[in-house]
Formats: structure tokens, sequence, C-alpha cells
């Protein structure tokens, strides 16, 4: 039987933590209000936000012919262009380039679609060292977890838990955790791996069909370094992240950081067209799902996604449970809807880790419709059989109740307690968790339809 | 025209009193107002939950219910909402999507419809009260402009029809359209998140001064007065119909 993630369980461990849950939600809702206030800056946004929707939307609606036309022209700039169908072929292609390069170490700025991929574990039992080389990824490589955010691994971590961290496989004092000193210590340690790799991987953020090169975007200048000192080059890119013409990057490119953290753009953007003078440059382009998704009517727009994180950033959900809370590459409302279509069975409770407030549809910068979307992953959910057995028999009984006006008015009589009486038609669960930090609401004397009895049909 | 009042099925056992409150204040406005007695819910609990099999029955005794009115008003944003955007596990008959139409939530029918420029009885509220927007009146169903979207002017139908009470101070928050943590039976399945939610929303309204959290959505209040009660806060909540009505009675 399939695992299936309980994110409920996983939150309220991550909330008990208390200071994290915190700190946690206040850095993430900070960037929130950065993204508004850089957004504001921006008067045309929601005009970008339409362009940007309508790129991706005719891309994705023709993409058969952008993905030829990108692997035509890659190749003539002299890429090597493969393809995969889906992870296993991905990282059957990756180590075979990297094995004809008899590459030992590697090193890899974040890629979320190796993350989807599994890569770094299927190489590393390979025999291929792989280390992470942006900060919050190397921090999260080192605690042996996925990363919480698309954008800022590692920021469900107090800097105490990195000097904790750090103090045991980089040997730093642990009492140290000035930001500034462990960063430097990372850099320290981490350099002579940057400098030794025989390969480089990236991902990409976008694909240009029109020329064939892709862009990569970072803070940290840790792609370029990947990129730049090995000889080799390997790129992973999802088939989604096409993109018809270079003037197109000008309207990501002013939306992706403006949404992620509220920078005007990210400090790093690079370009990379065929591979550099003596070096050697492949991509993978990969499905992994994809195209059934492209398939799927209710489904298809999220493949507009370019993971800027913002719906992380404003899901109240999210911000107070933590991106491991999710068990899953992708986390917060894009993990939400993505999640399930790469493994039903096992993320069949993800839909229900959200309160449908529906900021994660406001803020997105390529208007997907994240909220309808996590809602009808519920009907999927229901639909399949794959309910929990308390809300199958829950909503079951509640149905048959409300449907039936004798039933509904015997169940909410007066006179029973409050605790039988919640359950029944309110709270929907037999083992009614509502009172662990709530108080129950009095019972009153009258329900509405009885007083409307007395007081407007006395005739 | 013939109203008919739908008062979901928590306010019906819970909050009589603001379905009493709404029920006046259409009465007094000079609205023809009836409320079918065979009523229960709209069908939400189910929908939400994925389960359109379940929903099915309870969303035809809803249409079949309010058939024959030619508008539904009814004191709640999230119910309100999900007939109007959700309510498809019937089969979408003329009938269903007349009603479905015709659906109002009370807010937006008192400034869309009635347009109501003052309340003839003049009603007062002298105090300091926190407005909470639930997420299905303001990104559901517009009530105001949300947060997310910092470049389109600011508009608030709640404000405007608050400002037209007297004595009310409206104080401001930090996070002026945060979830509450509701969320129907994500208030049970996804208890921690939700109570902290609940708990995060609260202290924003306590912390600045405001005496009562007055909304549209019963719901969110239940679960806010729940935390209220249970951290002993010196706060109390209160349906924006019944300040309307001119208090709570």
């Amino acid at each position: 039987m399939t695992h299936v993630v309980d994110p409920e369980k996983r939150a309220a461990r991550f909330i008990a933590l208390e200071v994290h849950e915190s700190t946690h939600d206040r850095l993430v809702w900070g960037m929130r209000q950065n993204r508004d206030k850089s957004v504001s800056g921006v008067p045309e946004w929601e005009e970008l936000r339409a362009l940007a929707s309508q790129i991706k939307e005719h891309t994705l609606t023709h993409l058969d012919h952008y993905l030829e036309e990108f692997g035509a022209n890659a190749t003539k700039l002299g890429t090597h262009v493969h393809w995969a169908r889906d992870a296993d072929e991905h990282n059957a292609v990756v180590y075979d380039v990297l094995n004809a390069h008899r590459v030992k170490s590697l090193i890899k700025s974040k890629s979320m679609l190796q993350e989807e991929c599994g890569m770094t574990p299927y190489l590393q039992k390979r025999g291929i060292e792989v280390t992470e080389s942006d900060l919050g990824e190397r921090i999260q490589q080192l605690s042996d977890e996925p990363p919480s955010h698309i954008v800022v691994p590692a920021i469900h971590k107090l800097r105490t838990d990195v000097a904790a961290l750090f103090a045991e496989k980089i040997g730093t004092d642990p009492k140290d955790a000035d930001p500034h000193n462990l960063a430097e210590a990372m850099r320290q340690n981490a350099r002579p791996k940057f400098m030794a790799a025989d390969a480089g991987m990236t991902g990409a953020n976008f694909a240009v069909a029109e020329t064939g090169g892709f862009v990569v975007c970072t803070n940290e200048g840790n792609a370029d370094i990947g990129a730049s000192v090995p000889p080799l080059h390997v790129a992973s890119i999802g088939i989604e992240k096409l993109i018809p013409r270079a003037r197109d990057l000008g309207v990501f490119i002013r939306m992706l950081s403006r949404s992620a953290l509220g920078s005007p753009i990210t400090q790093y953007t690079s370009h990379f067209h065929g591979p550099r003078r003596g070096g050697e440059l492949h991509v993978v382009l990969v499905d992994n799902t994809r195209s059934t998704r492209l398939g799927s009517p209710d489904f298809w727009h999220a493949l507009k996604c370019i993971r800027c994180g913002a719906c992380m950033n404003t899901c109240p959900v999210y911000r107070r449970g933590g991106g491991l809370s999710y068990g899953a590459t992708y986390s917060g409302p894009i993990g939400v809807i993505l999640d399930p279509g790469f493994d039903l069975s096992k993320y069949r409770e993800l839909p229900f880790h959200s309160s449908l407030c529906g900021s994660c549809t406001e803020v997105c910068p390529v208007k997907i419709d994240i909220s309808d979307q996590i809602y009808k992953w519920r009907r999927v959910v229901a639909a399949k059989g794959l309910l929990s057995l308390s809300k199958k028999v829950g909503m079951s009984a509640l149905g048959t109740t409300l449907a039936h006006p004798a039933l509904f008015h015997t169940a909410e009589s007066v006179g029973e307690s409050a605790l039988e009486h919640l359950p029944r038609f309110l709270l929907y669960n037999p083992l009614n968790p509502w009172g662990k930090h709530r108080e129950l609401p009095a019972v009153p004397k009258q329900t509405f339809r009885q007083w409307y009895l007395e007081n407007r049909r006395k005739s | 025209m013939k109203l008919g009042l739908f008062i979901p099925c928590y306010i019906d056992a819970f909050f009589p009193e603001v379905g009493v409150a709404t029920l006046e204040l259409l009465e007094r406005l000079g609205c023809s107002v009836e409320y079918p007695l065979d009523q229960t819910c709209c069908g939400q609990p189910m929908a939400n939950s994925g389960c359109q099999d379940d929903a099915a029955a309870t969303e035809d005794l809803f249409v079949r219910c309010f058939q024959d009115f030619d508008m539904v008003v009814g004191p709640s944003g999230s119910c309100v909402h999900h007939v109007r955007f959700h309510l498809d596990a019937m089969e979408q008959t003329p009938r269903a999507r007349k009603v479905r139409a015709g659906t109002r939530e009370l807010i937006e029918f008192l400034n869309d419809d009635l347009k109501v420029a003052d309340f003839p009885w003049a009603p007062a509220f002298p105090h300091k009260v926190g407005l909470h927007d639930s997420c299905s009146a303001v990104r559901g169903l517009g009530h105001a402009r949300p947060s997310e979207r910092v470049n389109e002017p600011y508009f608030s139908k709640t404000r405007d029809l608050l400002s037209k009470v007297g004595g009310l101070e409206l104080i401001e928050i930090d996070r002026p359209d945060e979830c509450c943590g509701f969320g129907g039976s994500f208030c049970v399945t996804d208890e921690a998140v939700s109570a902290k939610m609940g708990f995060d929303r609260v202290h924003d309204f306590h912390r600045h001064g405001a005496e009562y959290i007055a909304s549209a959505d019963m719901s969110c209040l239940l679960h806010m007065k729940g935390v209220i009660d249970r951290l002993k806060l010196p706060m109390k909540d209160i349906h924006i119909a019944q300040i309307l009505n001119g208090g709570p009675q």
C-alpha cells in the first residue's frame, strides 16, 4: 500500500515548536509584504499578469512546435539536446553524460525538476559526489531534508538550527549563530568543491524557442560558478519552461523576483547560448507527467507556473505548518495542485491542507487559478474513493441529514448537550478536535426557524 | 419583489439572533421577505470536501425551497459563494440556474441591489470595531479590494455601510484580509493550523484595541469567538446585520 502523506499531523508538529512557527510566519509574511511594496511600484502589474498568462497559454497550446524549434536552435548553437519521458529517463540520461566524462564530483544549483526526479540520490548511489551550491539547498542537503520552499529552501530553520548543523557537519563553533559567520564558514567549506568539480548542473527558469538559449535566475551567482568552472554543464529543463521569443523574457523577468522576494530582479540572470569555448553543454528536456497534465481541462493551467513561490508566501496554511508538512517536492498552494498529479494516492490529503482563502490565486503572476484547482482536486480525491474513512462516512451522513428537513430539525433540536450536538451536523467529525484550542458556542433556547414560526407565522 | 430569506444551517441552530437581525433589517428597509420553512443548508459542507454525490440532494432541496422567489438573501458570504459559484452537484436545470444567479449575500444586496444611502432609524454602535471580511466575501464575492491587488483603487462595501452607523470607530490591523482559519471542515481536520490562524487573527484585533470583531460571516466569527473565549480576551463578536439593525438585541 502507498504511504499516504499526512500534512495535518506534520504541520501540527511544526506548530508545536512555537518559535519556529512564529519566526517562519513572520519571515514568510515579510516576503509577501515586500512583494506588495514592489508590485505597487509597477502600475501596469495586472496587465503584465494578463500578458504573462497569455504567453504561457499560447506556448503550452503550441508546445510541440516550440519544443522542436528550441531543440533545433539549441543544436545549432552546439548544445547537446536530450529528451526524457520521465524521471527515470532523465536520471539515466544525466548519468550517461556524466559517466561518459568520468565525472566523480558534481556541483549543482537549485533545480526543482532535479528534486522532482530524485536525481541526487540516484547519482550518489552510482558513485558521483553531488554538492548543492545554493546556501539554502546546501543546508537542506546536509540536513537530509527536501527544500521546504521553492525560493528559500531552508526558511523553516532558525539560525541556531543552522549553527548546530554546521557544527556537526563542517566543524563550526556551535555557539556562533551569526549569519555572516555561518555563510562564510560554508563558503570556505564549499569553495574547494566548486573549484574541483568535474561537472556543473543547473535547472532553467526559461527556455527560449527562437534562440535555443535558456535563462537561469539566482541570487547567489552559484549557477554561474557551476556553469563556468567545470568543463561540462548539464541543464535539466521541464518542457513547460518554454517561451517563444527572447523579448517575452522581459515580461517574466520583471515579475519573477518581484513576486518571489519583492526585489526588482534576481541578482544574477544568466543567459546560456551554447557551450562556452572549450566546454560542453547538454540540456535534458523532461516531460515527467507534464503532457498528461496538459491534457487535463481542469489542471493544465498549473503548467504556467514560473516557480516564484508567491503563493507560498501568502498562504496562511503554509506559513503556519511549514513547507515540510507537505511531504513532497513542491509545497504550499502550488504543491497542493502539482503533487497529486504525480501520485494521487500518496498526496490525497494535500488538497485538504488549505482553508481555500484564495489569496494564492490573487498573487500568482501568471494567473493560475490555484484555489479553484485545490477545490477541484478534492472532487477528484472523492470521486476516486480516496477520502479518509471519517470524511467519507461523515459526509454521507451529513448529506442525508441536510437533504431531509425533518431529519435536520431533529438533529438540531435543542435539549441535547452541545458536545453531542455539534459534531452531528456542524463539525462533521465524530472525533471532534474543535475543543482542543477553542470553546464551543452556547446552544440558544430556540432555533431561528422556531422563532420565525412563533413571531411571523402565528396565524 | 419577493425575497427569500436564506438562513444557513449553523446560523439557524446557533445564532438565531443573526437571522432575526437580518430579517428585521430587510423588513425595515421595505422588503417583502419570506423564510421557506423546509430549508436546511446550501450543500457546501459536503461539496467542500469533494463529495459531490453527497451534496446533490441538499442542493436540490435548496433550489426547491427558493425557486419561487425573485431573489434570495442570506447573511453569509461563504454559503452565498457556494450557491453562486459551486452549486453544481445537482443537474443545472433552468430553475437551478435562476436561483443561483439571484442569490445575494446581505452586504452586497444592501449595497448593489437596494443601494442603501442611509438607515432611517439611525443605528449607533459607539465601539471600537475590527472588521473581518471573510475570504469568500472579499476574494470570492468582491466585497472589497483584496490586499493582493495593490494597484487597484481601494473600496469596501462593508466599510461603506458601517460608515453610516453612529459612533462606530473602525480600527486598522496588521493583516487586513488574512484568513481566520475556519475554512469549513478544515477547522477540525487541520485543527492545529486552523487554531493557530485563529489565535493570530484574534490577537491582531486585540493588539489594535478592538472591542468587537464584526463580520458578515458568522462561521468565521464562530471560530474566532471560540478562540476569544478560550483565551479569555476582553472582546466580543458581532454580525454586521446586528450592528446595522441597531446593535445586539
